[in-house]
């Protein structure tokens, strides 16, 4: 079966004083209907990797690859035609922080019924929208549909946009850092909503994150990026047989509630990981 | 007795038609060179403790004292040599068009000390950063490096309790490791007094030999931290934060 992602080479560049500076080096992964986690420290690229996937690199940059392929399409010279065709409907991301990235003056019901009858769907466009919420386990839809963004609370809101991104059925999911900005209780609610959709619905998903512990109990398989570069690919059960030293220093300089090193080992960073 | 004792502090904040009620009677109590953890999800009044301790929330019932003695409100100059908070966004909290240099500097001229230059320097050597960085502005440094001048700049006038507003949660986790290690280092080599306030069971569990869970305003157990190491616990609150704690679960949580 073909991959339902595929991505070799890929590059992305912004220009700077020095000249143009490499923020993704070379990465190439594939991706199935699974769940693919991406870790890195801020400044690594997983987040401008995510977002070349959607065509959305900033206008200033410039992404290249040898192959970038969804489903088929080669997304490298997609008109924005065809563009307009794929995003939202088929693949789409969810942002970090649902404070920025819902638009304020206008209430959560618009904006997903917005997505719906963009995409065909007009008459059953409020129906859908009320499932939808109801599938992200928001308990009481109508009253969520009337409110504005200010109105609701980090987990409520970044649950409307899941809604939001999910409500066309996309075959592929990017989201980038979805639970950073929630409580460790609310985290888990969202993921297992995640979760869920993924299994039932046979989506692809990419989980960007820099939480190594939180992608590796979720995920199905990890790439760990540094400086650009994919330094390593685990599947997510065998962390421990992590073999880079800076998947291990990831690993071990996080505190544990058990554990009880003093001090905590810290990320000896070495030269030669930039190769 | 206690350093720090606090007894049913209320804090109400006045939002013209509807009042919130942050600090519903919240009552503890911190040893001397204790580190003390206060857990509690967004909203649960965790933060409002400590700047209610430090005089930035409108307090409304209560009472506070350190050393046995309430404290003066408005606070003084003499508390705040005393008690110094490092605040969570090391990219808020230092002021954008001043140099390291002038926000050390500042303190000490506030409170008269002498020997600016010397004490400058040590408290960027204290923190590991080297002098060289006395002449950047905030843009120029790291999320961790900020991080480190915020730390230099509660402890330049020597005080004897840093209130830690969620130190590390805008650090990387390779950066956090490194801040709570100084912070692990500095309250043993001087003797300070820490109240640490974050989301995190681990960091908590790590710098802290004691801990409060706070909900909804109120403070709904008091743990050690060999309790919650054991998991031994009698609130379903606490309990569903540790589990949640220990990462993504296939089926539904389980109470262990």
């Amino acid at each position: 079966m073909n991959p339902l992602l595929s991505v070799e080479n890929l590059r992305i560049a912004f220009p700077s004083r020095q000249g143009p500076v490499e923020v993704v080096r070379g990465v190439s992964f594939s991706l199935g209907r699974e769940r693919l986690g991406i870790v890195g420290e801020s400044g690594s690229g997983k987040s401008q990797t995510g977002r070349a996937i959607l065509g959305l690199t900033p206008v200033t940059g410039t992404a290249t690859a040898d192959r970038l392929e969804f489903d088929g399409i080669d997304l490298r010279n997609a008109s924005p035609r065809q563009w307009r065709k794929l995003r939202g409907a088929r693949m789409s991301m969810v942002m970090q922080d649902p404070k920025f990235s819902l638009n304020p003056v206008m209430t959560i019901g618009k904006q997903l019924m917005e997505a719906v009858k963009l995409h065909g769907g007009k008459s059953e466009a409020r129906d859908k929208s009320l499932a939808m919420l109801e599938a992200v386990q928001i308990r009481d839809p109508e009253r969520v549909m009337a409110a504005f963004p200010h109105e609701l609370s980090g987990g409520m809101g970044q649950r409307a946009m899941i809604a939001m991104m999910l409500v066309t059925e996309p075959d592929l999911l990017i989201a980038d850092e979805p639970t950073s900005a929630l409580d460790v209780t609310v985290q888990i609610e969202v993921l297992r909503i995640l979760d869920r959709l993924v299994t039932e619905r046979g989506m692809g998903l990419i989980f960007i994150s820099h939480d190594l512990r939180l992608v590796s109990t979720f995920c199905d398989r990890v790439l760990v990026m540094y400086a650009g570069r994919v330094v390593e690919e685990l599947d997510a059960r065998r962390m421990d047989e992590a073999s880079h030293p800076y998947t291990r220093g990831l690993l071990n300089c996080l505190p544990t509630i058990t554990g009880d090193t003093r001090p905590l080992p810290v990320l000896a960073r070495d030269d030669a990981w930039l190769e | 007795m206690a350093l720090i004792e606090i007894e049913n502090l209320e804090v109400t904040f006045d939002g013209g038609d509807r009042q919130v009620r942050a600090l519903k009677g919240v009552s503890l109590s911190v040893e001397e060179e204790d580190s003390f953890g206060i857990v509690g999800e967004s909203g649960s009044g965790k933060s409002t403790v400590l700047r209610a301790l430090c005089g930035l929330a409108p307090v409304t019932a209560g009472r506070i004292s350190i050393d046995g003695k309430p404290v003066p409100s408005p606070r003084d100059q003499a508390f705040y040599r005393r008690v110094q908070m490092v605040f969570q966004d090391p990219y808020a909290s230092l002021h954008p068009r001043h140099t390291i240099d002038r926000v050390l500097s500042e303190p000490l001229a506030i409170h008269g000390f002498d020997h600016a230059e010397k004490r400058v320097e040590q408290a960027l050597e204290d923190v590991g950063l080297g002098s060289g960085f006395r002449f950047r502005y905030p843009h120029q440094l790291s999320g961790g490096q900020r991080q480190r001048v915020a730390i230099a700049r509660a402890l330049i006038l020597e005080p004897k309790i840093i209130l830690l507003d969620e130190p590390t949660s805008a650090l990387d986790a390779s950066i956090q490791a490194e801040v709570l290690n100084l912070l692990d280092r500095l309250r043993a080599d001087r003797g300070l007094t820490y109240v640490l306030v974050s989301h995190d069971l681990a960091v908590v569990s790590h710098m802290c030999d004691r801990l409060v869970v706070m909900q909804s305003g109120e403070v709904v157990e008091e743990l050690t931290r060999e309790e919650l190491q054991a998991h031994d616990t009698t609130r379903t609150y606490t309990r569903n934060l540790l589990t949640a704690s220990a990462g993504f679960t296939r089926s539904p949580a389980r109470p262990r």
